[in-house]
């Protein structure tokens, strides 16, 4: 790899969002005959720089160029005329006309004023044998796979004169093999000289396609390396934005070990999941979770976290494996199965799977109590305050009144109202999808010491988060994902934010 | 891994269509006689060379996904506008017949901008026209206007043999025109492949660079022009215009529309398997006329379960269609060759 003039360079690029600096002074280059990846955990500002690229944001301050000369894409039509082409993981073609066509629409080959279909077809055939892809040009686009679907997105944007090809996530609903199949292609593309933006949550994937990489953490540029001069252990390290010296390898939390001392009333196993898996979402995992454990699930982004947790809810079926509500193999296949069994979902995504910010404290609270007991079994008013009001107390819910809305809460507060509508169901078991995400520091410590009473009272929590130090604070044991598959339990000794990092960097 | 079937699962509805038609066709020329001739085929074409004209119209405005009801009225006001510039303001037919295009033209313009720059339902926008356009009808005339304009008289009295003793209007000549207008624009032209794409996805067909804004306003200006020109050839039927004509008749093309294969959601259909809706749609009627004793609104009821029939049918075969994909898939991912 020759060190000339990139093709991309962007410099010192600014983008601010209301309340946000999604990206500032961040700097890329992307050369000529090479795949690059841009690696960073949620907000670390992947997607608005690919955005600011690809011309649907307008950096606030900062400079693009294209093989030198300043850019200034202002919509992704006018990127497209610059060279600069994006496949999203969702296939922007047309499903119901045939692969020539969504190879050759907008620029059809015309023969006396009409379009050339035989001409189509064979260009159409010529084009993807470039991809080493040999199929019936002439059949309908929803008739292959997602797979073929993506290469003839890529297709599509070789015809023209491509100079970048975005690859926006194209391998997360792709099996092993079609995987592999697209990484030929990449890098035959590669080799004829086009230059290659692949953006993915895999880590092996990464290693295995990418020539250098760039690690963004909270909007801001953290360094651009070559990869087989990046361990992934350092990749790691640096998307969680600290210095490996950093991760201390004792568990330091007195509180912690203070609370698996006092250790509980056991109450056995409450639930455990044997070989359940959904493909396309997550691998077949064994799981266990007793009375009183605090099991942490542990990952970087795109993991396969949030997946496990949907999958126990019943929020996706499992099209494998089975799971035992205290030690009785039970059917869980929707959110209400799960909350008739005893289990509580708080989503990570608060403001629009969660609370409902038009509705009061106790109405919110409230909610999921009711549904359980059905409509026409209604809570009395009084009942409702009591229950809701109790709840407040003993969350420490800051709020004049169960009365208020909802939106009037900081984002804390809303989680516990999350707690409490979980807790009013008195369930055996809450699963906590990123409960500390977006809130302050003295809530995130209210929430973990919540946690953590909860579990000596024997309940059963399992607890997501995106920052391990807090996964190791609050956890008994701890479950490590990477790639969607689980990948190992890492209990006492064991469990401290370097193990994790290794465990995720050392590969299955 | 080539293996390119006899007959495209695309065209299975179109298939069935046309079967259905001769069937129907067939079933008449058994039980009735005097039912089979080429004439009795031919008279589908001269009695409804109008439907045909605005169901063409109504076909491509469906394959883009969107839907046009203001079309009967647009016929019953370019039959007003056209016999009350003839017989009242005297003016050259060739003026009248050109005025009146371009009156539905500038209507479906407007309908569609309003759709496009607003990004309103077609539905709503169309709605509106629907009672705009009647309204407009009531303002030239509440009474009947005949028409007595010579050039009128030879359009629908004229008759043009064609093998032997048949023969067919002129109307079939321009309904014949617009037919092989849209199958050409359907299959061949940027402008049809457009629509399609936008039916299809919508979204995807902006990322794409196709010019979607304009075809969706070029669509329903086709669609008023189609309206009117099928109102003008109404006039060669009844050599008048009226109020009332055409109401509900919007109704009668999306049923044709939709028995002739194309999905009220969008992204397929074809010109060809609306021809063959109307067809059965004449058929019905001729049936129900040999038959005698029932009445003429049987052919609603008819009509009514062959619309739902198809539609399920449809869906059906979508669904199976998916299923059998997911097979395919599963099996061609293994096989597709990868040489590298």
């Amino acid at each position: 790899m020759s060190e000339t003039t990139p093709i991309i360079e962007m410099r010192k690029i600014k983008k601010v969002f209301p309340g946000v600096m999604a990206l500032s002074d961040v700097d890329f280059r992307l050369f000529r005959n090479e795949v690059h990846a841009i690696m960073g955990q949620n907000g670390a500002g992947k997607s608005t720089l690919i955005k600011v690229l690809t011309g649907v944001y307008e950096q606030d301050s900062g400079e693009i160029f294209l093989e030198g000369k300043s850019i200034r894409p202002d919509s992704p039509l006018a990127a497209q005329k610059l060279g600069i082409h994006t496949v999203y993981q969702e296939v922007n073609l047309c499903l119901n006309l045939s692969v020539a066509e969504n190879i050759f629409i907008g620029k059809e080959p015309m023969k006396f004023g009409k379009i050339d279909w035989k001409a189509m077809n064979r260009k159409s055939e010529e084009v993807l044998a470039r991809l080493n892809i040999d199929i019936d040009v002439t059949k309908t686009l929803s008739y292959y796979s997602i797979a073929i679907q993506q290469m003839v997105a890529i297709a599509r944007v070789l015809d023209s004169s491509a100079k970048v090809l975005i690859l926006d996530e194209p391998t997360s609903s792709l099996d092993e093999g079609e995987v592999e199949q697209l990484f030929k292609v990449i890098k035959k593309l590669r080799d004829d000289g086009l230059a290659i933006l692949f953006i993915t949550h895999f880590l092996d994937q990464t290693y295995q396609i990418a020539d250098r990489i760039t690690v963004l953490k909270n909007g801001e540029f953290i360094g651009e390396y070559k990869t087989e001069a990046l361990p992934k252990l350092e990749l790691i390290a640096r998307m969680l934005g600290k210095e490996l010296s950093e991760f201390h390898s004792t568990t330091h939390d007195e509180e912690k070990k203070k609370a698996s001392a006092q250790a509980v009333t056991d109450t056995g196993t409450l639930m455990s999941a044997r070989n359940l898996g959904r493909q396309g979402s997550i691998a077949p995992f064994n799981l266990n979770l007793e009375g009183g454990d605090v099991l942490g699930l542990a990952g970087l982004l795109g993991s396969g976290r949030t997946e496990m947790a949907k999958l126990l809810f019943g929020i996706d079926g499992a099209d494998q494996g089975d799971i035992f509500i205290k030690g009785r193999k039970t059917a869980i296949n929707s959110p209400r199965n799960a909350m008739m069994a005893g289990i509580g979902f708080c989503s990570e995504d608060r403001k629009n799977e969660g609370i409902f910010a038009e509705l009061t404290i106790r109405e919110n609270i409230i909610l999921a109590l009711q549904t359980r007991q059905g409509v026409l079994r209604f809570l009395s008013m009084k009942k409702q305050q009591e229950i809701a009001d109790q709840l407040i107390g003993s969350l420490g819910i800051k709020t004049p009144s169960g009365e208020n809305t909802a939106s009037q809460l900081s984002g804390g507060n809303q989680q516990k109202v999350m707690l409490a509508r979980w807790l009013a169901t008195d369930p055996m078991i809450l699963i906590l999808d990123e409960p500390t995400r977006g809130i302050d520091v003295g809530a995130k410590r209210e929430i973990m010491e919540l946690i953590l009473d909860l579990s000596k009272k024997g309940l059963g929590v399992l607890f997501i988060s995106s920052e391990f130090d807090e996964v190791i604070r609050c956890s008994t044991r701890v479950a490590v994902l990477k790639d969607k598959a689980k990948i190992a339990e890492l209990s006492g000794e064991e469990m401290t934010e370097s193990g994790i990092m290794h465990t995720i960097a050392g590969g299955k | 891994m080539k293996t390119k079937s006899i007959i495209n699962s695309r065209d299975i509805p179109m298939l069935v269509v046309m079967i259905l038609f001769v069937l129907m066709f067939g079933v008449g020329s058994v039980m009735f006689r005097g039912f089979f001739s080429m004439q009795n085929f031919l008279n589908l074409f001269i009695d409804n060379a109008y439907l045909i004209i605005m169901a063409v119209g109504m076909t491509f405005v469906i394959i883009s996904g969107g839907i046009d009801l203001s079309v009967g009225s647009m016929l019953a006001l370019s039959t007003m506008v056209t016999s009350s510039l003839l017989e009242k303001s005297h003016w050259n037919p060739v003026c009248v017949i050109l005025i009146v295009l371009a009156m539905g033209v500038a209507l479906g313009l407007f309908m569609g901008y309003l759709i496009r720059k607003f990004d309103l339902p077609p539905f709503i926008v169309t709605l509106a026209g629907l009672y705009f356009a009647r309204g407009l009808c009531y303002v030239v005339s509440v009474d009947t206007i005949a028409i007595n304009d010579g050039f009128w008289q030879t359009m629908a009295h004229g008759q043009i043999n064609i093998i032997g003793n048949n023969f067919i209007s002129p109307s079939v000549i321009i309904a014949i025109v617009v037919l092989i207008a849209g199958i050409f624009i359907s299959r061949s032209t940027k402008f049809g492949r457009t629509v399609f794409a936008i039916g299809g996805n919508e979204q995807s067909a902006v990322l794409m660079g196709l010019p979607v804004a304009r075809t969706k306003v070029l669509l329903y200006a086709f669609s008023g022009f189609c309206s009117a020109l099928a109102g003008i050839v109404f006039t060669f039927y009844t050599l008048s215009g009226y109020a009332l004509d055409g109401s509900g008749m919007e109704m009668d093309a999306i049923a044709t529309v939709v028995i002739g294969g194309t999905l009220l959601t969008g992204g397929v259909g074809s010109i060809l398997g609306t021809l063959f809706g109307v067809f059965i749609y004449g058929t019905i009627q001729v049936l129900i006329v040999f038959q005698g004793t029932l009445n003429s609104w049987w052919t609603r009821i008819a009509v009514g379960f062959l619309v739902c029939v198809f539609c399920v049918f449809q869906r059906i075969l979508e669904s199976r269609g998916t299923k059998e994909k997911r097979k395919d898939t599963s099996a061609k991912a293994e096989k597709t060759p990868v040489k590298g």
